[in-house]
């Protein structure tokens, strides 16, 4: 199927120089490219109110983007792990991999990490709620903290459950005679969900800020930046998660 | 009461401060401090190879260990600290924000919290010689078994850890500098500026940026796994059986080769990282100096891009002795000349720009042709290395050392240079030495020449680089020594050729001419009045032309920015 582009002719403002000729471009609304990006028709200085957010997101998603870069190493370890193997005496190629029976607790630490992410959806949205927003900008009260404290405090509660549920699957690993340093898959199961825990404490920690930014934020845009960002970060971990488990449930 | 006040604002404005502009210079001064201590290194290394019975003042005589600690902090300084801190976090810092016509970055503080992140990594590293056991041996690469176990060799205890720790933190701090730069560049371009109105300074900027971001998170894993390997009895990278100083080893058996694999998909993109900028000031200062517009600006920056993209796919042409596969090493060696289509189109269009005269033969724009020449001289090697089968008798030989000395670490030093004495006036509103820059820039070219361009020969008679020291060497290995006592000789004199440098910079900070407000009459936004340190808090420059405005015949009476600057009054 053919596209249809629609091309709009780029206006230039052409002063006539008075010599007769061409006479140079001096005014080249979009950039001399057509690039689509009228700069001109742009208000100056601060461009409404949602741009600080708008900055803080952009900054946080490419923290994220080397975080994901992060454990995209670690991944790919793991597939390269599996493969490395040696050669017996009879001449065979013998994959060293031995595979690693998951912990069925993590199941339930995947379901509360899912029902966690939910209860930090909530918590952002109450921070957007168009009413409520409005009445905390005229000062008339603080409905979207009220509303907002008790889904993120639930949420962080969530988060330090996944973190024991993580902690009890290590012991019962341990118990099994399955340690950090017992064999490759192992290596990668305590790399992968330690690296992963660390970066949901580090949310925890996250979310303890936005709360308290909650209470002590002047300003209602610090206080949506705060949550907003903590919730990115949250469900990232989440999604991260849900695919770690996916790779250490049936990539053994 | 007062008086400390002022000290404390002072304090605040010079060192604590979150002006871009300030913490660009400090990542200056660390890069100044570095390559200074990587060049003593690097001198002590020549000292040992071509005199190695001669007993160091104050240490006695240099051991093989102590020769393959120098190698590693050596190299370790160069490529993290010189060539990735300044270019990139540092002039990125200094000029980005100006040259795109925002007062400053998205985010100072994270800016500013790189510098000192980066700062701390830098004394890490250096404390390495001061704790039991000294410097790590195992090389700026650190491959494993070598760098796993702390019983194989004298640094790799606790030297090695505080190595990782240091590499930890520089991933830290160039993850966040890089991330401040590329939403500076995303968020805080001045009306007008568009993507094709960026100067190619700012496009190299950014997408080095970009390629920080993942090859340094990559590096950061490799890192994590290698100190789980060290202390927590895990073999990610370590063999089944292993020997190490006469005790055999066993662990659950990793392959070293997966460090090497994360090691150089960190390790290749960095070297663009470290040369990318270097290749954008060269495109502006050309521009600027030859008073004509880089041949074409679209295939300056399709080229950059592509730069960035297959820096990413190349990473093994470092691994094709080390035990890869053939059919990979094949793949790897295809994507390396491929590499080399976009560089040459820059070169080609910079030597076209060239073409013609009229060329301003300023110092910033003679070390301009000098990283020129190098990246030339250091590049033509590169699609010979990249051939496997040269490359298996080549690449443990000196003709490795002259390849990536030219092509990166000269060439990248020539931009730096260039870059200060271009920017100097930015800095501290004075100029530096014309006639002291011109007899620095030749000395220096003529010694980076006598340095590294007989190593291509040493390399290929077939002497073996990393070897403190070679007992009992083959007759033909004896007949390269007078050429090696030459090079020492010459590092000597490129070595003393940069005080000249040091003595410029520090004079001319005080004492140098003031400096016109737009001294090069260049086109790009960071030398408009907008920018200024008086100009009004709300000025805000729009841009009406692109970057590179130049014409011919020569205007001395000044180019004009093609900007409009409004100040709303309020």
């Amino acid at each position: 199927m053919p596209a249809i582009i629609t091309r709009t002719p780029v206006d230039t403002e052409r002063k006539d120089p008075g010599i007769g000729g061409k006479p140079p471009v001096d005014h080249r609304p979009t950039g001399g490219g057509g690039d689509g990006e009228n700069w001109d028709k742009h208000p100056h200085g601060r461009r409404g109110p949602r741009e600080l957010l708008g900055h803080y997101r952009l900054g946080l998603f490419f923290a994220l983007a080397g975080d994901l870069m992060f454990f995209t190493a670690l991944v790919l370890a793991f597939y390269v792990q599996q493969h490395t193997g040696h050669i017996d005496p009879a001449n065979d190629y013998v994959l060293d991999w031995v595979p690693l029976v998951i912990p069925p607790i993590l199941w339930i630490n995947t379901a509360i990490i899912l029902l966690s992410s939910i209860t930090m959806e909530v918590a952002r949205r109450q921070l957007f709620s168009e009413i409520h927003v409005m009445e905390e900008w005229f000062g008339l009260g603080r409905p979207a903290v009220k509303r907002a404290a008790p889904w993120l405090i639930a949420t962080a509660v969530l988060g330090s459950l996944f973190l024991a549920g993580q902690l009890l699957a290590w012991s019962q690993l341990k118990a099994e005679g399955v340690y950090y340093a017992s064999s490759p898959s192992s290596h990668f199961f305590y790399m992968i969900t330690a690296t992963h825990g660390l970066h949901l404490l580090l949310g925890v920690f996250a979310l303890t800020a936005a709360l308290l930014a909650l209470f002590l934020a002047k300003r209602m845009e610090i206080r949506q930046i705060a949550v907003d960002c903590a919730a990115w970060y949250w469900h990232t971990m989440g999604i991260l998660w849900i695919f770690l488990f996916g790779l250490l449930l049936f990539g053994q | 009461m007062d008086e400390s006040l002022k000290k404390r604002s002072r304090f605040r404005r010079c060192v604590l401060t979150t002006d871009h502009r300030v913490i660009g210079m400090q990542y200056l001064w660390l890069g100044l401090a570095a390559v200074t201590c990587g060049t003593l290194l690097s001198l002590l290394m020549r000292i040992h190879l071509v005199w190695p019975n001669t007993a160091m003042p104050g240490y006695g005589m240099l051991k093989p260990e102590d020769y393959l600690a120098l190698v590693t902090i050596h190299g370790t300084l160069m490529i993290f600290f010189v060539l990735t801190a300044a270019p990139q976090n540092g002039l990125a810092s200094l000029v980005l924000p100006g040259q795109i016509g925002a007062r400053r970055m998205v985010f100072p503080v994270l800016n500013a919290l790189s510098f000192w992140i980066v700062l701390g990594s830098l004394l890490v590293l250096l404390a390495t010689f001061a704790v039991t056991g000294g410097a790590p041996i195992s090389g700026w690469t650190s491959y494993p078994p070598l760098s796993a176990i702390a019983g194989a060799g004298p640094g790799q205890a606790m030297g090695m850890d505080l190595w990782l720790v240091s590499i930890a933190l520089f991933c830290f701090g160039s993850i966040l500098s890089a991330i401040s730069v590329i939403a500076t560049v995303l968020l805080r371009r001045a009306p007008g500026m568009t993507w094709m109105r960026m100067p190619l300074t700012v496009w190299s900027w950014f997408v080095g940026a970009c390629m920080i971001v993942p090859a340094f998170s990559v590096l950061l894993a490799a890192a994590t796994m290698l100190f789980s390997d060290r202390h927590m009895g895990t073999s990610f990278f370590l063999p089944a059986v292993d020997v190490v100083s006469g005790h055999i080893l066993h662990r659950a058996g990793g392959s070293p080769l997966l460090w090497l694999h994360l090691f150089w998909f960190f390790g290749h993109p960095e070297v663009y990282i470290a040369v990318l900028p270097a290749m954008g000031l060269t495109s502006a200062l050309l521009a600027n100096f030859s008073r004509r517009p880089p041949i074409s600006y679209r295939a300056m920056v399709y080229a950059t891009i592509a730069i960035g993209v297959l820096g990413f796919m190349v990473w093994g042409h470092h691994m094709f002795v080390s035990g890869m596969n053939p059919y990979a090493s094949r793949s790897f060696s295809l994507t390396t000349i491929a590499i080399a289509v976009p560089s040459t189109i820059e070169v080609i269009l910079w030597l076209g720009t060239l073409m013609g005269g009229g060329l301003r033969r300023t110092t910033p724009l003679l070390f301009t042709l000098g990283f020129l020449s190098m990246f030339i001289t250091g590049g033509a090697t590169g699609p010979i290395l990249a051939q496997p089968v040269l490359d298996s008798y080549l690449h443990n030989t000196y003709f490795v050392v002259a390849h990536f000395h030219l092509v990166m670490g000269m060439a990248g030093v020539f931009a730096l240079f260039a870059a200060v004495y271009y920017w100097f006036p930015l800095m501290t509103g004075r100029m530096m030495n014309e006639a002291l820059g011109k007899w620095h820039f030749w000395l220096t070219l003529v010694g980076a020449y006598a340095v590294f361009f007989p190593m291509h020969w040493a390399g290929l008679a077939g002497e073996p680089r990393h070897y403190a020291q070679l007992t009992g060497t083959a007759a033909y290995l004896a007949q390269l020594v007078p050429l090696q006592k030459f090079i020492s000789l010459a590092a000597f004199a490129l070595g003393a050729a940069q005080l000249l440098f040091v003595w410029n910079l520090l004079h001319s900070m005080r004492h140098g001419r003031i400096a016109a407000r737009n001294p090069w009459q260049a086109t790009t936004l960071e030398w408009s009045e907008a920018y200024a340190e008086d100009a009004p808090e709300n000025a805000q420059t729009v841009m009406v032309g692109g970057p590179y405005e130049y014409s011919l015949p020569h205007d001395q009476a000044g180019t004009a920015i093609p900007c409009e600057t409004i100040v709303e009054r309020e």
